[in-house]
């Protein structure tokens, strides 16, 4: 049922396309921080609506397919809750108009993301892949959103607009490199380039839903989005178009690589997944009208299949138990729809015509041919990363549908309607729009000026008659057949090599990186944070003071006091003996509950002294708290050891030095303020406004509730958890105590 | 602790204090009073009356559930800060006021009283939860 909402905003969106391209029809804008040129502001461009479209297209099919897949988890609602959260997040990231409002988007996605992978949050093995892949994005978002800010410096906005229509401030800004590399971090962080891309084979252990639209068609492509809309602007500087092409090609080749030997199903798709945005960073950095079209029509394509694909490898493990290669096989017997429905996406994987995927390989390697630099050996590594897909789709089809093994948990069937319907749409789709490539040239092509400007769209076609690329095409198929052969050399061949040269264990290097981390903050903790009350106090006291002694230059500071002790009336004279006697008392208190009465005492003394200078708020609150500190004082007494000693002379003498020096900077302080001074105090401005503008006479009351309400909201938190701290560790220390 | 007489002027001073409490809360905005103290005074009217029956016996009043007041009064006190964002001011805690009429009786209510309420809440509500959690310690 959830499936309605993204499936209606497909149509909305869908009816989009033939009005997009002319800018400024589709623009919200509502202010936000307008101090600082930020704006909430969505806008709905070609490039926009390509992935708009993805994101509810794919969304709603995998609505459908999650709604059965999700009946066995508990806690589905949950589930649900993050699913279309995200949702919501990848479509205000892909229509956002404003880099703060796509960066806010961008976090939103890696939150959801870290939910939907530990949604099996029992398993230490899904909570560790939800820490890893959080933590990776989100340093790549901090990364992001630095390199945002810098580009944006020179612009007094934080819109779009500005950067994409004008780039030659930034261009020449001192903080072009910085901010570029900073924001290629975010986006390759984001779609798993290498050597970031080790958190996604990890981000399986999500359910197969979560795979199949965040770890494949939608999330993992905002990346590759931010490049794509990036590129009119980065498009002639050497800097992005090399890091663009190097860590492509690299990501395309190790993702290829990886893929060989996994024996998991899902794993498999994972590194395919990273071979296939690494061939889209790839293509966008080569900055050639082909090979833009060729990422676009890639996108699809990859979407597509990816999408079935994590579906179908979802049914399988629900209906054996397993989804493991070595367990699987001759599944063709037991699901001819599912096998059918697989085996055209895994044509669409390694290009095979009449599938989109044909189309989308044509392509790549006709961009290919013609990229400007380095492209024998462009030509050369994505020749082979094709070979590979193709040797791992055959791998995939005949291990699980025809090999002979069998160790199945379950008695296999085929897989209900609704689990397959989100697989078959997608997959026919590929198989139409293979046979008909023209249709999505109306998507296409606003989508495409939106990242090469001047240039117009290729034309596709599924049949380009012969040529070299046909032939590569078919040199390709025909090394993946024959890696298939030898498959299982192949296989034990890679696994050694992996095992022996390869082992790159980035999971493990970062884990361990993020363990020394923790250390060194523990070992820092236990420094600042070393338990003992006093010296926090004693901390706080000084630091206080030598601020306050800092600032009093700045304040036009004075050493001269007339002090006059004549005229004062019989209650403050009763009130300073009061706080006088009762510090003293304090001081020489033998016993604890001695003491906190001499300092109720004094708190009463201060009391008085509020009430005489009409500060009645004051006092009434005061009396309160001094009341309340001494019945809960009294309550702690009551369980601590009788009065020992345990502070020395030594001790004592150094707090009383730290008391003194406090008491005599915060008295000199106090005389100061009643001076007439040439600062203008933020009060007159309160006492001037507070019945006018806030209809209040009771100034403090106005301030707290009104002037600064915020401040206040702020501060009644900070009481409900230092209510929760006090409660937990209190309950906490009960239970110890009646365990032991 | 626990007297006869302590008992009898705990059980009456309670509705008393809460009364008062409200009256403080109310006054605040224009004379000595407001939020805080208004929640100190209720908060106390249920610790003097765990201090004269003990904790268990105060726990089972009606009105004793700390938690959920602390979360209220902070519900309480966002949502006052988002009316006047609905009726379009720019930022939130914009107060916006009315006046009740009951007959020769008017009642002037504004946002910024709703957000003392949040705060009114809260703080009892923490006094509440904390003394009580000590007292249960003494126990």
């Amino acid at each position: 049922m959830l499936g309605i909402v993204p499936a209606s905003l497909f149509f909305v969106f869908l009816s989009k396309i033939p009005a997009v391209g002319w800018a400024d029809d589709f623009k919200e804008v509502y202010p936000w921080i307008q101090d600082l040129g930020i704006g909430f502001s969505f806008n709905l461009d070609g490039l926009s609506l390509f992935f708009a479209l993805l994101v509810t297209g794919v969304g709603a099919l995998i609505m459908i397919y999650a709604g059965y897949y999700m009946r066995s988890y508990q806690k589905t609602n949950r589930f649900f809750g993050y699913l279309v959260f995200f949702m919501a997040a990848m479509l205000g990231l892909v229509t956002a108009s404003d880099w703060i409002t796509l960066f806010m988007f961008w976090e939103f996605t890696s939150i959801s993301s870290f939910m939907l992978i530990g949604f099996k949050h029992e398993k230490t093995a899904a909570r560790e892949a939800a820490l890893q892949a959080l933590l990776i994005t989100g340093v790549g978002g901090l990364a992001l959103l630095a390199g945002l800010i810098m580009m944006s410096l020179p612009y007094d906005t934080f819109s779009f607009e500005a950067v994409i229509n004008d780039p030659q401030p930034f261009l020449q800004s001192r903080l072009f490199v910085p901010a570029t590399l900073l924001i290629l971090t975010g986006a390759f962080t984001k779609s798993a380039i290498f050597p970031f891309h080790f958190w996604l084979p990890g981000a399986m252990q999500a359910p197969s839903p979560v795979s199949a639209f965040l770890h494949s068609a939608t999330m993992v492509k905002a990346g590759i989005y931010l490049m794509a809309r990036l590129h009119p602007v980065m498009e002639s500087q050497e800097l992005w178009i090399y890091t663009l092409s190097v860590f492509g090609v690299v990501t395309m080749f190790v993702g290829a690589w990886f893929a060989l030997a996994q024996q998991d199903l899902k794993k498999i798709l994972a590194y395919t997944t990273v071979s296939a945005l690494g061939t889209m960073v790839l293509l966008i950095g080569t900055s050639t009208a082909y090979s833009v079209t060729a990422a676009l029509v890639f996108l699809l394509v990859h979407a597509f299949y990816k999408a079935t694909l994590f579906m179908m490898a979802g049914n399988i493990e629900k209906i054996t138990g397993t989804r493991d290669m070595n367990q699987l096989g001759q599944l063709n017997r037991y699901m001819p729809v599912a096998t059918v429905i697989s085996l055209l996406a895994l044509l669409s994987m390694s290009g095979i015509p009449p599938m989109i995927g044909f189309i989308g390989k044509e392509l790549m390697y006709e961009a290919k041919l013609n990229a400007p630099a380095a492209g024998n050996f462009i030509l050369l590594t994505g020749f082979l990363a094709n070979a590979f897909t193709v040797f791992v789709s055959l791998r995939f089809a005949f291990g699980v549908f025809w090999n002979k093994k069998q160790d199945f948990k379950k008695q296999p069937h085929e897989p209900d309607l609704s689990l397959l319907a989100g697989p078959a749409v997608l997959v026919f789709i590929s198989l139409l729009l293979g046979i008909f490539p023209n249709q999505i040239a109306g998507l296409l092509g606003p989508a495409f000026q939106a990242i090469l400007p001047g240039e117009t769209l290729i034309k596709l076609k599924l049949w380009h008659g012969f040529n070299e690329i046909l032939l590569l095409s078919f040199l390709t198929v025909l090394l993946g057949i024959v890696m298939f052969v030898f498959r299982k050399a192949i296989i034990r061949i890679v696994s050694y090599l992996n095992s022996n040269y390869f082992n790159l264990k980035l999971s493990q290097r970062f884990f361990a990186g993020i363990d020394v981390f923790l250390n060194f903050t523990k070992k820092k903790t236990a420094v600042v944070q070393h338990g003992y009350h006093r010296f926090y106090l004693m901390t706080i006291f000084i630091a206080a003071a030598l601020l306050l002694i800092l600032t009093m230059p700045a304040i036009d500071f004075q050493f001269d006091f007339d002090l006059k002790f004549d005229g004062l009336s019989f209650f403050v004279m009763l009130a300073a003996i009061m706080i006088i006697a009762g510090s003293i008392a304090v001081v020489v208190a033998q016993s604890r509950l001695v003491a906190l009465i001499a300092a109720g005492f004094v708190g009463i003394g201060l009391t008085i002294v509020f009430i005489l200078y009409s500060g009645v708020d004051l006092a009434i609150t005061m009396v309160m708290v001094e009341t309340l500190t001494v019945v809960l004082g009294a309550m702690v007494v009551y369980h601590l050891p009788k009065y020992l000693n345990y502070s020395g002379v030594g001790s004592r003498i150094r707090d009383g030095i730290v008391a003194v020096f406090f008491g005599f900077v915060m008295g000199f302080l106090a005389l100061q303020t009643s001076k007439p001074t040439t600062i203008t105090k933020i009060s007159d401005y309160f006492v001037e406004n507070s019945y006018p503008k806030a209809f209040g006479e009771n100034i403090v009351n106005v301030i707290l509730v009104d002037f600064r309400a915020l401040d206040t909201l702020g501060e009644i938190v900070v009481l409900a958890l230092a209510a929760l701290g006090i409660v937990s560790l209190l309950k906490l220390n009960a239970r110890k105590k009646s365990s032991r | 602790m626990k007297t006869e007489i302590l008992k009898i002027a705990a059980a009456h001073l309670k509705p008393f204090l809460l009364i008062l409490s409200l009256v403080v809360l109310y006054r605040g905005h224009n004379e000595p009073g407001g939020g805080f103290i208004a929640g100190l005074l209720a908060g106390m009217a249920y610790v003097i009356y765990a201090g004269a029956f003990g904790v268990g016996k105060a726990k089972q009043l009606r009105l004793a559930k700390p938690m959920f007041f602390m979360g209220l009064g902070i519900g309480i006190a966002l949502f006052s800060g988002m009316i006047g964002l609905m009726n379009g001011a720019e930022s939130i805690f914009t107060g916006v006021w009315t006046t009740l009429t009951f007959g020769t009786y008017s009642l002037k209510l504004g946002t910024p009283l709703l957000f003392d309420l949040g705060v009114y809440l809260t703080v009892a509500g923490m006094l509440v939860k904390i003394i009580f959690t000590v007292m249960e310690e003494d126990v």
